[in-house]
């Protein structure tokens, strides 16, 4: 059975985006690249120059991945719209993912310049995927405002923590009305496999993959745990009971 | 007549592979029509091939170590040639980590250095303090690796320049094009349109080895400019720090390497950012930050340099060395990090490529021609 993943009426073959961050050379995202299988990959606009060649860009070019340009560094609205703005300009699509961090010991999104700069950016034609708070009400507001997913965080950024409110995640799958991509805080595959299984569309990682000792066996790691997730989602788990059930039937033994 | 070799580039690497083919009674020019923009300028000279250990990039490790075994002669000998100073200290390294992950880290990192046969020990934190009485209270632990140390690039630099002078290299100042066909290089032109033949031409450009005119296509080098800045700060009365200190504050890799004469060097930022040299106030303000939460005393330091070097940058990380797949071109770029490190090996090695026709053992796996065409920079 078909299970497609769109994001704004755009296929995307992978359900794992990658972040490019941290990663020790363009070799290993090169082979990175390949081994996760994804279809889109983020890359910081304030940390590459589009104009040079020989960089991550060309790489990702390469592999016929999407590029999806971020805003990552950005503090306030108006630096994070320009940013996006010139992105658009170097890299001609109008995909942005919107990051906006209220201080860089946290790195949390700022939530109300998050939501400014979403309306702006939205008013402007942009396809905004913004890098949220888990917090289902804001959530609401961004897509309200017109973006086209959602990106709830884990945990903050690079911490490696994994899901810490799972419950507020299933609560902005519950109601969301575009794609939930689980963004910050994977630290390992069943990370992914966890945002998966709580109704997640996609998971977006960066630091787990390009600071493992081993990136690009990781890479492989994180696609089958996101597609293991995905296929335990929509495959009806079994309830939780408190006692046990075997799973094998007594009726109809031999007596002995 | 003595054959004769062009080097393109009077960096560090092709300063230094022109006195090594000097040495050997070639005859060199040598070309570069601004010298001082250098990655050399800004580098703070560290020879760190342990604590420079990277999980993805075990062949370096050989190369690096292989050339470190080199300095104390290779250092020795300039400096007699020379007449001048060269600022190598064996002085050992000291990485720091500022909190529990980032110590976690180093201790992975030490285990795997450990399988590799290289080495290093852990200390505790009072250990540390004992090291370097001036570090910042309360630091976790770190490691020492008493074989990594450092030079001081600029006075390498000017003694190679020197060396070379000596022994009858000829520095033109200019830029070069190269001169030749598809399948062999005779030459460069000068900007002034004068032809040199050569029956070797070594690109040793570094950042801009890849965007050197008439280049054949299939021997373009696949670098890229990686901007790093560093600040040079000094402290009044005695030196602080005994050895070369890194660390990793959040994650964050920072290094501040003492000179004999109480300057300290702190580096370094990293940067994709085209050609671009212009000082950053952001990565000026993060190394300062990093610096002072490991060494406090550096707040009431005299600011006396912001330096912006470009690191020719390749694909692996790993430096391009030997033949370029075409006749009479021969790469020496792309250390990236490590250039200042790899000086002895590259010269050493390129002089005997191009006496003897033979590239030693150590420098095979990096060839300039192992990346894909898809790789070279268009």
């Amino acid at each position: 059975m078909d299970d497609v993943f769109s994001i704004a009426g755009v296929e995307l073959a992978s359900r794992l985006i990658l972040g490019t961050g941290g990663a020790p050379s363009l070799h290993v995202i090169d082979e990175t690249l390949a081994a996760s299988g994804t279809s889109m990959c983020t890359v910081a606009m304030r940390r590459v120059d589009p104009t040079t060649s020989g960089t991550i860009l060309d790489v990702i070019d390469r592999h016929g991945v999407r590029i999806l340009p971020n805003t990552a560094g950005c503090r306030t609205a108006r630096e994070a719209v320009r940013t996006a703005q010139l992105a658009r300009e170097a890299l001609e699509t109008d995909w942005v993912k919107l990051e906006v961090v209220a201080d860089e010991r946290t790195l949390l999104p700022d939530p109300i310049e998050l939501l400014d700069a979403a309306e702006s950016l939205v008013a402007q034609g942009f396809q905004v995927l913004p890098y949220t708070n888990d917090d289902p009400v804001l959530a609401r507001r961004l897509q309200q405002a017109g973006c086209v997913a959602v990106m709830p965080l884990g945990s903050p950024i690079g911490t490696g923590l994994g899901i810490s409110n799972p419950h507020n995640i299933e609560m902005i799958v519950a109601e969301a009305s575009v794609p939930v991509i689980l963004d910050a805080g994977i630290g390992t595959a069943s990370d992914a496999a966890l945002a998966m299984e709580l109704g997640c569309d996609a998971v977006l990682l960066a630091s787990a993959v390009t600071r493992a000792q081993d990136p690009v066996a990781m890479a492989e790691a994180m696609a089958l745990a996101v597609r293991a997730g995905r296929l335990a989602r929509t495959s009806g788990r079994i309830p939780k009971r408190f006692h046990a059930q075997a799973s094998s039937p007594t009726e109809g033994m031999a007596v002995l | 007549m003595s054959e004769s070799v062009v080097v393109v580039g009077a960096g560090v690497i092709g300063t230094a592979v022109a006195w090594r083919c000097a040495q050997r009674g070639l005859s060199v020019t040598l070309l570069d029509p601004a010298p001082e923009r250098g990655a050399w300028h800004a580098a703070a000279g560290m020879l760190a091939p342990i604590t420079e250990l990277h999980y993805t990039e075990t062949p370096l490790l050989h190369l690096n170590l292989d050339s470190l075994t080199r300095y104390p002669s290779f250092a020795a000998e300039l400096s007699e040639e020379a007449g001048q100073p060269v600022g190598f200290r064996e002085c050992g390294t000291v990485v720091v980590a500022w909190d529990g992950a980032d110590l976690a880290a180093l201790q992975d990192l030490h285990a795997f250095g450990a399988r590799l046969g290289v080495e290093s020990s852990l200390v505790t934190g009072r250990e540390l303090r004992a090291l370097e009485p001036a570090l910042a209270a309360g630091l976790p632990g770190g490691l020492l690796a008493p074989g990594d140390h450092q030079v001081d690039p600029r006075l390498l630099h000017a003694a190679l320049l020197e060396a070379g002078r000596r022994r009858g290299v000829t520095y033109v100042p200019s830029g070069a094009s190269v001169v030749g066909d598809a399948s062999r290089v005779t030459g460069v032109r000068t900007d002034d349109g004068t032809v040199i033949s050569a029956a070797h031409v070594v690109i040793a450009a570094g950042c801009w080895s890849g965007a050197i005119s008439g280049v054949p296509a299939a021997a373009v080098a696949a670098v890229r400019p990686v901007k790093g800045q560093t600040l040079r700060l000094r402290l009044p009365g005695e030196p602080v720090l005994r050895h070369v200190l890194r660390g990793a504050v959040k994650g964050t890799p920072i290094y501040l390497v003492p000179r004999e004469d109480g300057q300290i060097v702190v580096g370094a930022s990293s940067e994709e950012a085209g050609y671009d040299v212009q000082p950053r106030a952001g990565a000026v303000y993060e190394l300062l930050r990093d610096a002072q939460s490991l060494l406090p005393e550096l707040s009431e330091a005299v600011l006396e340099d912001v330096s912006t070097g470009l690191r020719p940058g390749s694909p692996d990380n790993a430096p391009l060395v030997g033949a370029s797949g075409v006749a009479g071109l021969i790469h020496a770029t792309g250390h990236f990090r490590n250039g200042i490190l790899l000086t002895p090996v590259t010269a050493d090695g390129i002089a005997s490529l191009v006496a003897t026709g033979e590239l030693p053992d150590v420098l095979q796996p990096f060839a300039p021609t192992r990346f894909s065409p898809a790789e070279v920079p268009a």
